[in-house]
């Protein structure tokens, strides 16, 4: 039975006819009992059981996932990862996701396909130009690697963006981060499935949690569509279903679900190599392995649980994506889907012990939750396994919204994603 | 395109509405607590299914208050929040 991923076992199984290949992960029956619970098998979810098997030691562990795993926003993301961000908390966080990122698929035996063919954020006036000037020293303050590029550079870089001198958004400059990039969405939820698999995490698919199990005030497991299954700790990373899930533990969050949409072009020979974001026309866009342009933008503006796409929305990101690049018009656009994003009014995500004591959410995440992952499941395996917060999870507590410490992203670095 | 209905202009595409909250979510009055306040500012009910939100009509500038289902996005019914009468 072969299960170690490498040229000498492809070379092995090549010969045996491919006979040998172990699934991925198990799909055992739910147990009665677990130390940890964790509901949702996203990306977020499946990291933290990972983590939690392999940093703290604690092996009884399911991930109950109503679908299929990464069936969420995991497997409808556009893969963007950076760590540009303006605040220092926000940057304790997503750089320590980037740097889990650059030694992912070594550590999990599994490709993540990360290419750190960096992000370049283009700017479109001289007074968006000043404000990137400022922060890029932010973000270099930070410690982060960024450059603030001049018009002569992004024209060098990207020859196919609309240079006309009667451009709508013509181009001024751009902040650039080299380290970011993109990477396989279902490789990195499969890779930390089989990882923690193998570390004894029960995976759960095809179990919806209907209700939770509360006695004296606390959380003591979950009712689900196989029975119940009782926890010493449960977690919640369930991203957009993070409300509807909350009001069955009988507590309201500081989220609104919205959706999300991107889309797809059919694929073409390799023009574009890196991640380009517009604050302007709020589209950004880069090319996929296989040769699409992968093409995303803001929000739909009506609260949805409905996991699809309107119509306003996707025009004013295509227009937005044809003004910048006329040569895209020849382009067919071959799928287009949504997810349902749990919004917070800062922007951050939140890691906090919910009202009802036991219970923990991950949630939050909004437009940019899978560059988080792998700092994301960091850091609320170290929640669920000490009952405390790690120093970079402390200030995304809901305690923030009533100290009024706010970690407000989308107006300091003025992007989502 | 989403059809909402504005109590006084009829069924408009859904770009000119503005998303304004929960219905009920009353400000509070007097010296309350950081509690209550962060509940009203920042807490939302975030309904799955039927829902009771506030709207804005954009082009008349109206609130009003709108059912709808936040799955299936059908409109289930919107009314003004003041009668015209009482205006
Ligand atoms: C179109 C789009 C583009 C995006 N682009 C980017 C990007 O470029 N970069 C970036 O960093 N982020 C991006 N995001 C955001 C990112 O996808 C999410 O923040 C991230 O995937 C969240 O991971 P998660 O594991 O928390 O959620 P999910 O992957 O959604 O996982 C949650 C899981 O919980 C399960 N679940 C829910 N309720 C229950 C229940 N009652 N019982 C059992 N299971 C349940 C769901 O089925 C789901 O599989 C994008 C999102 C969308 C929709
Ligand atoms: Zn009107």
């Amino acid at each position: 039975m072969t299960r170690h991923y490498s040229a000498i076992s492809l070379l092995k199984e090549g010969l045996n006819g491919q006979q040998g290949w172990r699934p991925a992960w198990r799909s055992p029956e739910p147990k009665k009992r677990y130390d940890v619970v964790i509901i949702g098998g996203g990306g977020q979810g499946l990291a933290t059981a990972y983590y939690l098997a392999k940093t703290h030691g604690l092996r009884n562990v399911a991930v109950i996932e109503r679908g299929w795993l990464g069936g969420g926003n995991t497997g409808r993301n556009t893969t963007a990862i950076r760590s540009n961000y303006y605040y220092p908390e926000s940057t304790a966080l997503y750089d320590l996701s980037l740097k889990l990122y650059e030694g992912l698929a070594k550590e999990l035996n599994y490709n993540i396909m990360l290419s750190q063919r960096g992000m370049m954020q283009v700017i479109s006036s001289p007074g968006e130009m000043e404000m990137a000037a400022r922060q890029v020293n932010a973000m270099q303050v930070n410690g982060i690697e960024v450059e603030l590029f001049d018009r002569g550079e992004v024209q060098r870089r990207v020859p196919i963006f609309n240079f006309a001198p009667d451009a709508r958004y013509p181009v001024y400059g751009a902040i650039f981060q080299p380290r970011a990039g993109v990477a396989r969405h279902d490789a990195v939820a499969w890779g930390y499935a089989r990882a923690a698999d193998r570390l004894g995490v029960d995976i759960i698919q095809q179990c919806d949690v209907q209700e939770f199990l509360i006695e004296g005030g606390r959380c003591v497991g979950v009712q689900t569509s196989k029975g119940e299954i009782r926890a010493d700790r449960v977690g919640m990373a369930v991203a957009g279903s993070s409300g509807a899930l909350a009001a069955k533990a009988g507590f309201r969050l500081p989220i609104t679900s919205y959706t999300l949409q991107a889309c797809v072009s059919e694929p073409v020979k390799p023009i574009f190599d890196t991640v380009l974001l517009s604050p302007m026309t709020g589209t950004y866009v880069s090319q996929s392995d296989k040769g699409e342009m992968v093409i995303g933008g803001g929000l739909d503006r009506v609260p949805s649980y409905g996991q699809r796409g309107n119509l306003p929305q996707l025009e004013t990101v295509l227009s937005g994506l044809l003004e910048m690049f006329p040569i895209f018009r020849q382009l067919r656009l071959l799928r287009q889907w949504g997810g349902t994003v749990d919004v917070t009014p800062d922007s951050s995500p939140i890691f906090s012990e919910s009202p009802v004591p036991g219970l923990f959410v991950n949630g939050g995440w909004g437009t940019g939750g899978f560059k988080a992952i792998p700092a994301g499941g960091t850091l609320f395996a170290h929640m669920l396994a000490t009952g405390s917060h790690h120093e970079i999870s402390r200030p995304f507590d809901l305690a923030r919204f009533r100290s009024g410490h706010m970690i407000d992203e989308a107006a300091g670095a003025g992007i989502a994603h | 395109m989403q059809l909402f209905t504005c109590p006084f202009c009829g069924p408009r595409g859904e770009s000119e509405f503005h998303f304004g909250g929960d219905a009920g979510n009353i400000r509070p009055e007097g010296d309350v607590s950081a509690e209550v306040w962060t509940d009203y500012l920042y807490f939302k009910n975030n309904s799955r299914g039927a829902a009771r939100q506030i709207w804005m009509h954009l082009a008349c500038r109206e609130v009003f208050l709108m059912e709808r289902d936040t799955v299936t996005h059908e409109v289930i019914s919107s009314e003004a929040l003041v009668q015209e009468q009482q205006a």
